[in-house]
């Protein structure tokens, strides 16, 4: 079954074309991030109309790619919640065209759940169950995938996402947007004992919770109390620092429920899995316990159209379809 | 009226108390730097309201809608991202506005052609690494 599918839910547009949900045939990105980087951040206006200006083009360029032809899709799938809900719109009206003129089933697919199956194209014998925590500038998710299509939530952020910890405090460092990539280059020449930052956590409820708020208003007043005492700030350090905290309450509780489940796959999904000491903690803690780690190549970790058309197909399978009435939705649950 | 609070839990009960109060319609605009408790007063708002959801931070969408069986919705923008007020009309700010619920705008200093003079605005400074000053002002017929 060869799916066509659309992502368009905050930065990248992106059509892919996916083979029962494990063959990329073809993934196509068109990223908007040198677009707003003028702005310092995502500027919804722009990115709907610009998302609007590239999909039917890379449409085109992915079946093109895939060697196909436009009869030969079987269904068309799309992302359509949570995200910038100018820009999912997009997605969505264009898929629901497409399904319509094609004659094919629509399918809603969950942005997470997609990050999630980004591990199905990278790793071919990967198989639920597995604990995944789905890590990204908007969403921090610790996800107990049960089956293709069951999940549950163990826990997530009660405040900022991990990626928004690193964007804004890479915005108090005068690093720029986004802040992942330049916050873990500066890190490297820093040692990761600079600054005792703290590790929130969540005290009430349940303990796979967690909250990062408390750890950007210290990198904020860290940065304050250097400006006004005029001691110079170690910002490879406190990169380094940051790195560690975040990836130290990302690291333990991951692997804590993995054991509570008794799962031996671990796999980290999303955009900040891109992060270099978040991979080499998980690869050590896994090594440590036992268990095999499932990270995709940083490709497939950031937003895709393949990892939409990998979650499609399942959705498909367990006959989560759409018609025309489909909406998108800015906030919208596993 | 003039809030001193110590800690994030106390910042969210102010919310909370607030968020009591409020009528469907109401718009509350924060004024306030990062890190100084804005999304937990928003939090507090949403329990005040009888609202059980997650709530957290809609920086990266915009706007978290908390939508609960017989309770006022609660719509929580976050307009960090944003350039200025043409942007707030492109993502639907007036469609919300008419959807009967209640509004909770962070960063409304990105976007000062949003209101109309009827909000509540809640400005937060720090004045210390826990300690923060809450300023709530103005509501529906205060001008």
């Amino acid at each position: 079954m060869k799916i066509l599918a659309v992502e368009s839910s905050c930065d990248e547009t992106a059509v892919a074309v996916v083979e029962d949900g494990r063959k990329v045939l073809a993934d196509e990105i068109f990223s908007q991030v040198k677009l707003h980087e003028i702005y310092g951040g995502v500027v919804p206006e722009i990115a709907a109309r610009s998302h609007l200006e590239v999909i039917v083009p890379l449409a085109d360029r992915a079946l093109k790619t895939a060697g196909l032809a436009r009869r030969d899709i079987d269904a068309v799938a799309c992302t359509y919640a949570p995200g910038l809900i100018g820009a999912v719109l997009v997605g969505v009206n264009f898929a629901k065209s497409a399904a319509l003129a094609l004659g094919v089933p629509l399918i809603p697919v969950h942005h997470i759940r997609g990050h999630i199956a980004a591990n199905y194209l990278a790793f071919p014998g990967l198989e639920p169950p597995f604990v995944c925590l789905a890590i990204s500038g908007g969403n921090t998710m610790l996800v107990d995938v049960r089956g293709y299509t069951d999940m549950r939530v163990l826990g997530q952020t009660r405040d900022d996402a991990a990626g928004e910890c690193f964007d804004k405090s890479a915005r108090v460092l005068g690093l720029g947007y986004p802040g992942g990539k330049p916050i873990d280059d500066l890190s490297k020449q820093g040692r990761d004992d600079a600054y005792d930052l703290p590790r929130p956590s969540v005290n009430d409820g349940n303990p796979f919770d967690m909250s990062f708020s408390g750890l950007k208003t210290a990198v904020v007043n860290l940065a304050h109390h250097a400006e006004q005492t005029g001691q110079p700030l170690d910002k490879p350090g406190l990169a380094a620092s940051l790195c560690r905290a975040v990836s130290e309450m990302l690291v333990g509780r991951t692997m804590d429920a993995a054991r509570m489940l008794g799962y031996p796959a671990v796999a980290v999904a999303g955009g900040v899995a891109a992060n270099s000491r978040i991979r080499a903690d998980f690869a050590a803690a896994c090594q440590a316990a036992g268990r095999t780690l499932y990270v995709p190549p940083l490709r497939l970790c950031g937003d895709n159209a393949a990892m939409i058309g990998a979650q499609g197909y399942y959705e498909y399978q367990a006959g989560h379809t759409a018609d025309s009435s489909l909406n998108a939705y800015a906030t919208m649950e596993l | 009226m003039t809030y001193i609070t110590h800690s994030e839990s106390e910042t969210e009960a102010l919310g909370a108390e607030f968020g009591k109060a409020l009528s469907p319609g109401a718009v509350a605009a924060l004024y306030g730097q990062l890190g100084c408790g804005k999304t937990a007063f928003v939090r507090g708002m949403a329990r005040g309201m009888g609202l059980r959801c997650l709530v957290n931070s809609p920086t990266f969408t915009i706007v978290n809608e908390y939508l609960e069986e017989g309770k006022i919705p609660l719509f929580h923008f976050d307009m960090y991202r944003l350039g200025g007020a043409d942007e707030l009309y492109d993502i639907g700010w007036e469609d919300y506005l008419a959807r009967g619920g209640v509004c909770a705008v962070e960063w409304s200093e990105n976007v000062p052609g949003a209101f109309d003079g009827d909000e509540y605005a809640v400005r937060f400074e720090k004045t210390g690494d826990n300690d923060r000053q809450i300023t709530i002002e103005g509501g529906p017929g205060a001008c």
